[in-house]
């Protein structure tokens, strides 16, 4: 397969990072190979080290990380070996890089031609003229219509989707032969991640550029690469051609990830999701044999812990390999079955939450003489209800409202028109101070930044005790007692209650916010994107939870998501949201079948599914989400959206069409032709 | 709200929306800056005339009767509500009539500005040499994070601006006068002594320009460390620029706007708070005055100057706020 | 096992948790010198009693004659016949009871303010922070002759002016904090239990501005020390007779070119403890920052 020398080779490259522990060991031994041209996609969870294997290759490993041991030879020479200032020919010229976060990769203070124009500038001699040209052609090449528009505006004047454009152009100017990306779609919305997929994945063909993809997404990596290699604790378990890898998985790690992933077209009714146990490895307490082993189903301490595992070729697969002593055994490997299932009997409960005409609408912040006027509408006009015992999931991308709309259900905002009832008591107008702690106890909340959900300075065990001594008016003594029970309720160990938040890990965080949630035994639990922060398997086990708990204690869950295979899992109802509007609502399996609202169809092609032989043509929407501000006169969506029938979707506010059992969907076009695509 | 604020932005793109804000901040500061000065006049208006024992009391000194300080309040008009005498005050200030100073027995307005220009030389001469050996000395620091010649910059300006001004005084006073006598010890700026007049200033220059350069120092490094560990920075050197490039060419901008503020409200300390390094040299400057008004309780010199000191860190702060402006695209409307 | 000692015990890592940015200095050995100078005017301000050869305003006129070092006054006398380190160590004590008591009060009334300003925002926001706008444009060196000349200066009314000087910069600071720390979940699941608004402020939110707010209260101390040396320098200090570094400094600086120990010493001293405080400060940040 590869017929000429490599372009990329680490051999048994070890890499370290000095922490206050000491020297920690990332990598004890990395080799891997990129063939020129290709795309390899480099996958692990947080802590593989694959960030750092990343930022070894150009030589970037900051102040406390550093090349022990092994080679980087890049196009047949040794970059662990060379002078900042050979690194500096190679670096923007024959090596380029982007990483996520864009906005923060791009100076703020520099107009974005500058920034272009500074490579070919810095590394052929080229003059300001030529420069500012190949800027404007590069631009073009990324898919802005008007480059010399762009090039003078700075970097906060665009939004995110726009940054990553830009930093890819940055990229790609310097025509790189190795282009390396680091989760560069991490923290995108899923519309505006499959547009940058697209893009990288015709640029790349179109300049013959080898593409070294890092990321935590095997949905991205199926899409976008021909090869996978699967980090686990610094070590390469599994490697080979994607096609291979993602039908025969045969290292059990892989599989995990691949089964603890809803795919799309699953639910709970058909059974749980399958998590990882355990821990991700520490690199400080590395075990002897197969890294992965203390949380392997199949491992056997004689066997796996014995000494290094040596990588075994899949018979009949070239370029497959697998580091397991049982990669020839393991039986073939199915993904999990999905099917269609019954109807709930969700009609039939009681209603417990109504929203009724909701609004939000911000001024923006201001001091003593503000321009005053404009206003933000952040909720407009929803409608939504809620059956006890039931999942209301809200999909939608960042500025959608979802958020807003969960902070006024908490309280923690205002309405500022409609009604939201609770058991027929009115909740939208008061803040939480001014609730009453028997309506408090109805309603708790688990919020998204496992990193933010805890107070760092006190015990974990602390807020827990708090919720039940508030709500239920526990004395100490019992709360301490309720405090551990509902550690074990949620799979943790009691004892944990008495360890500092930085002693856990984020999914052990997620779960004592659940716990602190449920001590005052809750009618509603909204939880505001409680997985969007996790590894994969860590996600699982938390979505898991949410639904035992759930059918267990038969509350209500209203669930705020942005990724659309989990709410398809999870949820019983669905509302989907552009602009502060819910375009689209109905039982999951009808929001999830034609007819869909044209946003809700974009949504769902967008998904990358981590599944090579399924790339399919993706609905790429144009344009930006426009400002809430700027309240559109007609549908929300119009702007942007691909089947737009006129004038008509510019001017009149959608009819909401109600379609069987509840499903409604606010377009112009008819439901019978938006069945048909 | 982040994109609300985005949008904010470019609602205001248009030159004409640039103008009006910029209308809109001077307006804003200029109100400002009126308001702390009535707030500051009245306050420092209470203070003096409110104090235990009265203000004709502090005219006449300790041995004057009981009945002569009855007869000089009523004359003054003291004896009247507060209120009305402030506003009696603030219209003679309005019309340029600053009062008598008792002190020096001269109007006001006859030494205050004299003494102003005095300190005035004496810190602009040392914000010359601050601004840039400080922003140098600062970014070579904060370059490269941890480094030796960070290490060293750091705990010298740490030490030196550790150093109390009296005290520097009198550690380099008791070298260049005393021991090697290169310099004179008091800076009276009167001509025709043993001493030029440039010579005087040496000492009192250098005493500010190392305590201040401490401080200021320390803030650049400040904000170039923070800006180095940015990554548009890593984006740079991964564009295959030199370090000198990335430092010259990314970094210098993004580290000068935050002590771009600090520096320009060094003017401030440079105006009032030289007091201590007048009084070891016996500078006849705008502190040393002020601290003898306060000490002979010279009411009219008090007031006026406490305006003047105001009034100048009033507006150091709006050009500190209008430079930062200048200097970030982000905030700029 | 009886409970006593175990509370104690319970109380002792509690204490050692808030104090664990200083556990953490080891790695400096420049903060171990700012440290090691700070303990040992603390040591000295404490054991004065003890350490002092003289009571520090006896006056020897033998040593008024012949001030200048001698097995009778180690570090010599100044002009009055009084021993220099009787006076210097006096003066230790005088200066680390009157700075920290105006530190701790500006750190108590700023966090306060702060607090309240950065949780309410709003009108309480624009109140506390135009004060502190306005507190802050007056040049302090100006404030202080003016109050402490009128109202007269006395260990009390250098505390407070100190304080109410103070307190506006640390308020901004907190307030700076609380505004990102009102935004964590943790504050929002408080409210959803119901807690009251002085609860989330001191329990939920004071304890992680605690940080910076350490190190600020390092720097602080050390300006405040060289300001009251300042006071003390104008004449406007620590009323006399008893030791005042600065004081001390001012009423022997005319005799600079005869005897220059006498106003060495002082500065020296004064100098010495600043630094100790900031490196301290320096090497307190640097470990927040390591977190």
């Amino acid at each position: 397969m590869t017929e000429a020398a490599p372009i990329l080779e680490l051999d048994r490259l070890r890499l370290s990072y000095a922490t206050r522990l000491g020297e920690l060991n990332v990598t004890p031994g990395l080799s891997l190979t990129l063939a020129r041209g290709e795309a390899l996609g480099l996958v692990g969870e947080s802590g593989s080290g694959k960030s750092t294997v990343a930022f070894s290759i150009v030589r970037y490993l900051g102040p406390l990380g550093r090349v022990v041991g092994g080679r980087i030879l890049f196009e047949g020479r040794d970059l662990a070996a060379m002078s900042e200032a050979e690194l500096g020919t190679l670096r923007g010229r024959r090596i380029a890089m982007v990483y996520q976060d864009p906005m923060s990769s791009l100076n703020p203070v520099m107009p974005i031609g500058r920034q272009l124009m500074e490579v070919p500038m810095l590394h052929e001699g080229v003059g300001t003229e030529e420069a500012r040209a190949r800027a404007a052609a590069m631009l073009v090449e990324v898919n802005f219509a008007d480059p010399a528009a762009i090039m003078a505006r700075y970097p906060h004047q665009l939004s995110g989707g726009q940054q990553q454009r830009i930093v890819i152009a940055m990229a790609l100017i310097g025509k790189p032969a190795l282009l390396i990306m680091d989760e560069p779609t991490t923290g995108l919305d899923v519309t505006v991640e499959a547009a940058v997929l697209d893009l990288v994945s015709a640029l790349r063909k179109r300049h013959d550029t080898t593409l070294l993809f890092i990321s935590h997404n095997l949905g991205t990596v199926a899409q976008l690469c021909e090869r996978i290699a699967v980090l686990y604790g610094g070590e390469l378990v599994e490697d080979g051609p994607i096609r291979d890898v993602f039908r025969n998985p045969r290292h059990p790690y892989t599989r995990g990830l691949l089964d603890c992933l809803p795919r799309l077209g699953r639910s709970k009714q058909e059974g749980k999701l399958k998590p990882i146990p355990g821990h991700a490895l520490s690199p400080a307490s590395r075990p002897p044999g197969c890294g992965f082993a203390p949380r392997c189903p199949h491992a056997e301490a004689g066997r796996c812990l014995a000494g290094p595992i040596a990588q075994v070729d899949v018979p009949g697969e070239p370029g497959h390999r697998a580091r397991c002593v049982k990669a020839a055994e393991l039986a073939p490997w199915r993904p999990a079955p999905g099917a269609a299932h019954e109807a709930s009997d969700a009609a039939t409960r009681p209603l417990l939450l109504r929203a009724e005409k909701l609004e939000k609408s911000y001024r923006p912040a201001s001091g003593l003489f503000a321009a005053g006027g404009r206003v933000v509408r952040a909720l407009n006009a929803i409608d939504l209800e809620l059956r006890r015992g039931e999942t209301l999931a809200i999909v939608g991308e960042t500025g959608c409202g979802k958020s807003t709309f969960a902070r006024v259900l908490s309280g923690l905002e205002t309405a500022s028109a409609g009604r939201v009832e609770l058991d027929g008591e009115e909740i939208g107008t008061r803040r939480v101070e001014a609730r009453p702690q028997a309506l408090k106890r109805k309603l708790q909340m688990v919020f998204q930044n496992p990193d933010s959900t805890l107070n760092p300075s006190h015990k974990v065990g602390y807020s827990v005790g708090r919720a039940l001594r508030r709500l239920k008016g526990l004395d100490a003594a019992s709360a301490k007692r309720e405090t551990r029970r509902l550690f074990e309720v949620v799979s943790l160990a009691p004892e944990l209650a008495e360890r500092k938040p930085e002693q856990l890990s984020g999914g052990q965080k997620q779960r004592v916010a659940i716990a602190r949630a449920l001590a005052g035994g809750p009618d509603i639990v909204i939880a505001d994107e409680p997985v969007s922060s996790l590894d994969v398997s860590v996600q699982a086990a938390i979505i898991n939870l949410l639904s035992e708990l759930q059918a267990e204690r038969r509350d209500s869950l209203v669930f705020i998501s942005h990724d659309l295979a989990v709410v398809r899992y999870l949820a019983d109802h669905v509302a989907v949201m552009y602009l502060g509007k819910v375009v689209e609502f109905g039982a999951t399996d009808a929001v999830f079948a034609p007819p869909y609202h044209p946003y809700t169809e974009a949504l769902l092609s967008a998904i990358p599914e981590p599944d090579p032989e399924r790339r399919r043509a993706r609905i790429i929407l144009e344009g930006t989400l426009p400002s809430t501000g700027e309240a559109p006169a007609g549908c929300p969506f119009a702007s942007r959206c691909p089947r737009k029938v006129g004038e008509i979707c510019d001017t009149t506010p959608p009819p909401e069409q109600a379609l069987a059992a509840g499903h409604r969907i606010a377009c112009h076009i008819p439901a019978a032709e938006l069945s048909s695509f | 709200m982040r994109r609300g604020r985005r949008a904010c932005l470019r609602f205001r793109r248009t030159a004409a929306a640039g103008g009006r804000a910029m209308a809109r901040f001077l307006l804003k500061h200029l109100l400002f800056l009126c308001l702390t000065l009535v707030v500051v006049s009245f306050l420092v208006f209470i203070l003096t005339e409110l104090t235990p024992g009265d203000v004709a009391r502090k005219y006449l000194g300790a041995y004057a009767t009981q009945e002569q300080v009855e007869i000089l309040s009523k004359r003054m008009g003291l004896d009247r509500p507060v209120l009305v005498r402030y506003v009696e005050y603030v219209g003679k200030m309005l019309s340029g009539d600053l009062g008598v100073s008792t002190r020096f027995r001269v109007p006001v307005k006859d030494i205050i500005f004299d003494r102003l220009a005095n300190t005035g030389l004496l810190a602009l001469v040392s914000f010359l040499f601050i601004v840039p050996l400080s922003m140098l000395l600062g970014i070579a620091a904060g370059m490269r994070e941890g480094s030796l010649l960070d290490r060293v910059i750091l705990l010298t300006s740490a030490v030196l601006a550790s150093v109390p001004e009296f005290a520097m005084g009198v550690f380099l006073a008791s070298i260049f006068v005393v021991s090697l006598r290169w310099l004179p010890g008091t800076a009276t700026l009167e001509p025709g002594g043993s001493w030029p007049i440039a010579t005087q200033l040496v000492l009192p220059v250098t005493v500010i320009v190392l305590f201040d350069m401490g401080y200021v120092v320390s803030m650049v490094r400040a904000s170039m460390v923070e800006v180095m560990r940015q990554p548009y920075i890593r984006t740079a050197v991964l564009k295959g620029m030199s370090f000198r490039g990335v430092v010259l060419g990314h970094a210098l901008r993004n580290a000068m706007i935050n002590p771009v503020t600090v520096i320009l409200l060094q003017i401030n300390y440079l105006v009032s708070g030289v007091v201590v390094v007048e009084s070891v040299f016996a500078y006849p400057g705008f502190g040393r005055m002020m601290l003898e008004a306060s000490l002979y309780k010279d009411i009219a010199l008090i007031e006026a100057g406490a305006l003047v000191s105001v009034f100048v860190a009033v507006v150091t702060q709006i050009l500190g706020d209008l430079a930062y402006l200048l200097l970030d695209p982000r905030i700029r409307r | 096992m009886d409970e006593a000692p175990r509370r104690g015990a319970q109380r002792g890592r509690a204490l050692a948790a808030w104090l664990a940015p200083l556990a953490n200095l080891a790695g400096s050995g420049a903060t171990l010198v700012g440290l090691a100078i700070v303990l040992f005017w603390v040591a000295a301000a404490l054991l004065a009693p003890l350490l002092a050869p003289y009571p520090p305003n006896a006056t020897d006129v033998l040593a008024a004659a012949h001030p200048t070092p001698s097995a009778a006054h180690l570090l010599g006398a100044d002009q009055l016949g009084r021993d220099i380190l009787s006076r210097l160590l006096w003066g230790a004590r005088r200066v680390l009871t009157v700075a920290p008591i105006a530190v701790l009060s500006a750190v108590m009334v700023g966090s306060f303010l702060g607090l309240a300003a950065g949780y309410y925002r709003g009108f309480v926001d624009l109140l506390v922070s135009r004060l502190a706008d306005i507190l802050l444009s007056f040049p302090v060196i100006i404030l202080y002759m003016i109050v402490l000349t009128l109202f007269g200066s006395s260990a009390f009314n250098i505390i407070l002016v100190v304080a109410i000087t103070k307190a506006p910069i640390i308020a901004r600071i907190v307030r700076g904090l609380t505004l990102q720390l009102r935004e964590r979940e943790y504050v929002a699941a408080a409210k959803m239990r119901g807690e009251s608004a002085l609860y989330i402020m001191l329990v939920e939110i004071l304890p992680n501005a605690r940080g910076p707010l350490i190190v600020d209260m390092c720097l602080r101390m050390g300006y405040t020390t060289i300001i009251i040396g300042v006071l003390g320098f104008l004449g406007i200090g620590l009323p006399p007779p008893d030791p005042d570094w600065g004081g001390m400094v001012k009423d022997t600086y005319g005799m600079m070119s005869v005897w220059p120990h006498m106003s060495l010493i002082p500065c020296a001293a004064i100098s010495s403890l600043v630094i100790g405080f900031n490196l301290l400060a320096i090497g307190l940040r640097e470990s927040a920052f390591r977190d």
